[in-house]
C-alpha cells in the first residue's frame, strides 16, 4: 500500500492514541487537516491495506498481572526457521514471533517468541510445551524475563509532522 | 476493577468502533451511558491499565524499526536506561535478566536515521549496541485474551 503525506501525518498523530472525548476522530483529524469523515476513511484504508495490524485498546500487561513477560529465543537451523516460526506463532500464548539475525559469537539465537503469563512458572511451562510439541529438545534456547519496564508507548516513525509545523 | 472495566479492556483490543462517536457505540453495546464509558477509559488510562487506544502498525510498513540490546554494567543501568528512554525514537525499553540486560525498540523514518540513533547511543554511552532487526514476521498481534483471576 502506497502511503501519502496525510497517512504519515495521521499515523504520527495516532502515536499517543485517540483522545478520550466524544468525537475523537474529529479531534485527531483537526490536528492533521482532515475532516472527521476523511480521518475515519483513512484509518479504514490503512487497516484494509495491512499497515495498521490492530486498532483498539492497547493494555499494559504489567499492570494487569501478566507480569512474567518472557522473551524466548531459539537457535533454529536456517532451513527450518520459517516452518518452526509459523508453528510457534500459532500458539495462543505466543504474542510475537519474529526471525532476527544472529549476532555471533555473543548472540546465537535467530527466532524470538514473546510469551506472556501471570507468573514465571506458567511462562516456563508454556516454553516447555513449545519444546515438546515442536520437537525442539535438542535446540539451544533461553528465556529472558523482563525485570523493569522503563518505557512503553506507540511508535513514532516519522517526524514529518513536527518538521512541517 | 469491576466487570464493566474488564469488558472495556478485553473486548475492544481489536476493531475499535470507527464511527463519529465510538465511545457512544461501545456504551450502547454494553448498556451504559457514553459518559460512563469515557470516564472509565480515562480512569483506566490514568491508573496505567491502558497504554493508549490506537493503532499497532505493521513493522516496516512505515519507516524503519529494530530491536536492540546492550550489556550494561549494573551500576550504570539506571543512567543508561534513562538516557535511552528519553530518546523520542525509542518506544519500548525493558530490563531483562541476561548479560544483555537492556532491550529496546527504536523507530525512525528510514534506515539511515535509525543507524544514526543506534550509533549515537553507542557513542554517548560508550557501550556496544547489538542490532537485531526483524527479518520475518510469523505472528504479530499485541492483543491477547486476558484471563481474569
Amino acid at each position: 500500500m502506497e502511503l501519502n503525506d496525510a497517512d504519515f501525518a495521521l499515523i504520527e498523530a495516532l502515536a499517543d492514541g485517540l483522545e478520550m472525548v466524544s468525537c475523537p476522530y474529529a479531534v485527531l483529524g483537526a490536528r492533521v487537516g482532515l475532516s472527521e469523515e476523511e480521518t475515519i476513511g483513512r484509518i479504514e484504508s490503512l487497516i484494509a491495506g495491512g499497515v495498521i495490524r490492530r486498532f483498539g485498546v492497547v493494555v499494559q500487561h504489567h499492570r494487569l498481572g501478566l507480569c512474567a513477560n518472557g522473551m524466548s529465543v531459539w537457535d533454529i537451523p536456517d532451513a527450518d526457521v520459517a516452518d518452526v516460526g509459523q508453528r510457534m506463532g500459532a500458539f495462543p500464548f505466543v504474542t510475537l514471533c519474529y526471525r532476527r539475525p544472529r549476532c555471533l559469537p555473543d548472540w546465537p539465537y535467530n527466532l524470538f517468541a514473546m510469551v506472556h503469563g501471570s507468573e514465571r512458572q506458567i511462562v516456563l511451562a508454556q516454553v516447555d510445551q513449545l519444546v515438546s510439541e515442536l520437537g525442539l529438545a535438542t535446540v539451544r534456547h533461553d528465556v529472558l524475563f523482563s525485570r523493569r519496564q522503563f518505557k512503553q508507548r506507540g511508535a513514532r516513525y516519522a517526524h514529518k509532522l513536527e518538521a512541517a509545523q | 476493577m469491576d466487570d464493566f472495566d474488564k469488558r472495556l479492556l478485553d473486548e475492544f483490543q481489536h476493531d475499535f468502533p470507527l464511527c463519529p462517536h465510538p465511545f457512544a457505540s461501545i456504551a450502547e453495546r454494553l448498556g451504559m451511558g457514553e459518559e460512563d464509558v469515557l470516564s472509565a477509559y480515562r480512569h483506566l488510562s490514568e491508573a496505567g491499565y491502558v497504554s493508549r487506544i490506537g493503532a499497532v502498525i505493521k513493522p516496516h510498513a512505515v519507516g524503519a524499526s529494530t530491536l536492540a540490546a546492550m550489556c550494561v554494567p549494573s551500576d550504570r543501568l539506571e543512567e543508561v536506561a534513562a538516557f535511552v528512554s528519553n530518546l523520542d525514537e525509542v518506544n519500548h525499553n525493558y530490563e531483562r535478566e541476561h548479560a544483555f540486560n537492556l532491550w529496546f525498540v527504536a523507530t525512525a523514518q528510514d534506515e539511515d536515521s535509525l543507524s544514526q540513533v543506534l550509533n549515537d547511543i553507542r557513542d554517548k554511552t560508550g557501550l556496544a549496541v547489538m542490532n537485531l532487526p526483524m527479518l520475518e514476521d510469523y505472528h504479530l498481534d499485541l492483543g491477547f485474551p486476558i484471563r481474569w483471576s
